[in-house]
């Protein structure tokens, strides 16, 4: 009786969020993996068990796999160039410029601004058309004389995928730059004066000193970055439509789901993608419990 | 004045008994009112009612948003009663309006009716037993006499029809700069393969783009065309209806075409919209362009450009005397909130005022075949006489022969095939999409 009443209020108090969150999240994640595994093909409902057979369809469909190759390139392109960016404006910020709020700010505003927003403006900036109706940064190369540097953009056959990310790393690396700041700040600078003291170079500090203490900052970068990546589907839309010289896997879901009418299909996807997310964010959730343990 | 009692009803009934509440007195106003009421202009009307008429479109721009108010305006004056309520998503060329019908029906929470393609794309409605066969307003409307028997065959699903046309658009013209052409020693529209590919050279020595293409749904519109040019409108039709001759001689030759005329194009065609592609004509910076004719308001209309001299149009190379059409049609869904007030809307859309009142607005010439030709313009004109005359085939791009799972198994087809250019892979992955989707 009296341990009910130290845990029955507080558990009373949150019971209304666990409930929804019970069935809005996770009874709507089983509900989608139900679907997935049934044999609702068309318009019409069909409950019918089948197995894995849509996971199956999924593995020799030529669709899916030319998308996973785009979500691949557009990954690696994002993660990379956002960190590499994020962390070296972090690094220009923390040598102490002058109005480093004013930076900040800058830097951080894209993203800000919507996938969506930024897609129409960057799909423009992009624009592979030859000649005298070129516009955007190909126009740029031209006037400058870099013209081997115009391009096709999102539009190459093989590497579009590559342009697709240049527009998520400029919305995103103002937000790498404040967690690399941040991670910054918080290496003691005893730490630093110590090395210093011993004539390490600012270069030796950076590497050897301050680096290593950033590894959890780089790591939640990492699954930030790494989710968003795996979920895009705005941003692409936003530049090549419903094409598939530049889909990815959620861009096909919708398809399926919205076009086709292939709901089984289509939950199998929401699926792998889900199953995708967890892979990069149940280890750090399980990281972060056991360090927050061992404070 | 039965069917202001029986529209008040759903207030004073819980909602279960509704439904069936509303079929008898539906059922019971059918029988009572004359075939002759159905033209809006019954007393009925007269006598108050609480109710309304909810339309679900995604016409939210330019000529079809106009052509649509003006239909109000004459619905809301033969009904004052029977408010118009419009309901239409924006956006996408009607994807995201289907995404949130899709949304709706789910929920049972279907509009009094709603837009659709004619034809194929409304299988998914029919086979989810979403809408109503409508086949008694086509009777007692004498929509079957006014209407070309081709089109009605070709939008019964099953022995039955289930939306009423309210347009009929043409999906096979080919666009051209008469001055682009004339500069480039083009001196006629070609009308055959041989001549399209001798005057596209002519364009491509002149140094101007010969043949202006869109994103990836413009070029799914160019392939049905060149289909249809190489095949003919009865194999193009058998294609669809029994799923076989894919594998045929006819549609490899077809594909090769398609290949060839890809030569042909701008580089950058997925970066544009159909207008994009259009305006590249107009600007006389490509000498020829092919889409539906909804280009022809957009030419006239948007860029301020005269027929003829402007801007000139001609059937598809193979095609002359084939229409490839596609219609906008609306639908009775099952359930709908005020049924007897949709039966009226159709019966009004289906009719000449309603078709002659929207189409010159919109820029297409009504499914009738008594339009009365003074109100459209140019091109419209020579439409409305082609429409009586030439043989029909459906589109596929516009969801008239194809559902939509089976349209969406094509663009997977025509979007690998855009990457490798492998004429033998596409015809295959066509087959096997004709047998999965038969």
């Amino acid at each position: 009786m009296r341990g009910v009443r130290r845990w029955g209020p507080g558990l009373l108090l949150v019971s209304p969020s666990i409930i929804l969150i019970a069935v809005f999240v996770y009874g709507l994640i089983g509900w989608n993996a139900r679907v997935s595994t049934s044999n609702w093909r068309t318009a019409v409902r069909d409950n019918h068990f089948v197995g894995l057979d849509v996971y199956k369809e999924l593995r020799t469909d030529e669709r899916w796999s030319l998308d996973l190759r785009h979500l691949f390139l557009f990954t690696i392109t994002f993660i990379i160039g956002t960190l590499l960016i994020g962390s070296f404006l972090a690094l220009l910020l923390d040598k102490g410029v002058k109005g480093e709020g004013f930076f900040r700010a800058i830097y951080l505003f894209p993203m800000a601004v919507s996938f969506i927003a930024s897609g129409i403006v960057w799909r423009w900036l992009m624009n592979p058309a030859p000649g005298d109706r070129a516009s955007g940064l190909n126009v740029v190369f031209d006037k400058a004389h870099l013209s081997f540097l115009s391009n096709q953009w999102w539009q190459h056959p093989d590497y579009g995928a590559v342009a697709l990310a240049i527009p998520a790393i400029w919305a995103l690396s103002g937000y790498v730059m404040a967690l690399y700041l941040a991670g910054f700040r918080g290496v003691p600078e005893e730490l630093r004066e110590a090395a210093r003291m011993d004539g390490a170079s600012e270069w030796r500090v950076y590497r050897h000193v301050v680096f290593p203490h950033l590894r959890p900052v780089t790591l939640a970068a990492l699954i930030i970055l790494g989710h968003i990546s795996i979920k895009v589907f705005d941003l692409i839309v936003a530049i090549g439509g419903k094409q598939i010289v530049t889909e990815v896997p959620a861009v096909y879901m919708w398809v399926l789901i919205y076009d086709s009418r292939d709901y089984a299909k289509g939950a199998a996807i929401a699926t792998l993608l889900l199953v995708g997310i967890s892979v990069l964010i149940v280890p750090y959730l399980v990281y972060t419990v056991r360090q927050e343990r061992r404070a | 004045m039965t069917r202001s009692t029986e529209a008040r009803r759903p207030r004073l009934v819980s909602r279960g008994t509704v439904f069936r509440g509303s079929i008898l007195a539906v059922a019971a106003v059918l029988l009572v009112l004359p075939a002759a009421s159905y033209g809006g202009k019954s007393g009925a009307e007269k006598t108050k009612a609480s109710s309304q008429l909810q339309v679900f479109s995604w016409w939210t721009g330019g000529g079809e948003a106009h052509g649509l108010a003006k239909l109000i305006t004459i619905w809301n004056k033969q009904h004052p009663n029977t408010p118009f309520k419009n309901e239409t998503v924006a956006g996408g060329a009607g994807s995201n309006a289907k995404a949130v019908l899709a949304q709706r029906l789910a929920a049972k929470k279907p509009p009094d009716s709603f837009q659709g393609h004619a034809g194929a794309e409304l299988q998914d409605y029919i086979k989810a037993g979403q809408v109503e066969p409508i086949d008694f307003i086509y009777k007692r409307a004498g929509f079957a006499k006014a209407m070309p028997a081709q089109l009605l065959q070709q939008i019964t699903y099953k022995g039955h029809i289930y939306s009423v046309p309210v347009n009929i658009h043409r999906a096979n013209v080919l666009w051209s700069n008469p001055a682009v052409l004339k500069k480039a020693g083009i001196t006629k529209m070609p009308t055959k393969w041989a001549e399209f590919i001798t005057a596209l050279n002519k364009a491509k020595a002149a140094g101007v783009i010969p043949l202006a293409l869109g994103e990836q749904w413009t070029q799914k519109h160019l392939l049905e065309t060149v289909m249809i040019a190489t095949i003919g409108p009865a194999r193009w039709a058998a294609l669809w209806k029994t799923g076989q001759g894919w594998g045929t001689p006819g549609v490899t030759l077809a594909l090769n075409r398609y290949k060839t005329l890809l030569t042909y194009t701008n580089s950058d065609a997925a970066s544009l919209t159909w207008q994009d592609a259009s305006k590249l004509v107009a600007d006389g910076k490509a000498a020829f362009n092919i889409m539906g004719d909804w280009a022809d308001g957009y030419f006239r209309i948007d860029l301020k450009k005269k027929p003829k001299t402007g801007y000139n149009w001609a059937p598809v190379p193979g095609t002359v005397g084939i229409y490839d059409w596609l219609s906008d049609s609306f639908t009775l869904p099952k359930g709908a909130p005020h049924r007897a007030a949709a039966v009226q809307w159709l019966t009004f859309l289906g009719g000449r005022l309603a078709q002659d009142t929207f189409n010159p607005v919109k820029g297409s010439i009504p499914a009738r075949k008594d339009a009365n030709a003074k109100l459209y313009d140019p091109y419209l004109k020579s439409a409305l006489a082609q429409w009586k005359t030439n043989k029909l085939a459906g589109s596929l791009t516009h969801g008239v022969v194809a559902s939509n799972a089976w349209n969406t198994d094509i663009d997977t087809a025509l979007g690998l095939f855009l990457q490798n250019k492998d004429v033998k892979k596409f015809q295959t992955s066509l087959e096997s999409a004709a047998s999965k989707n038969t």
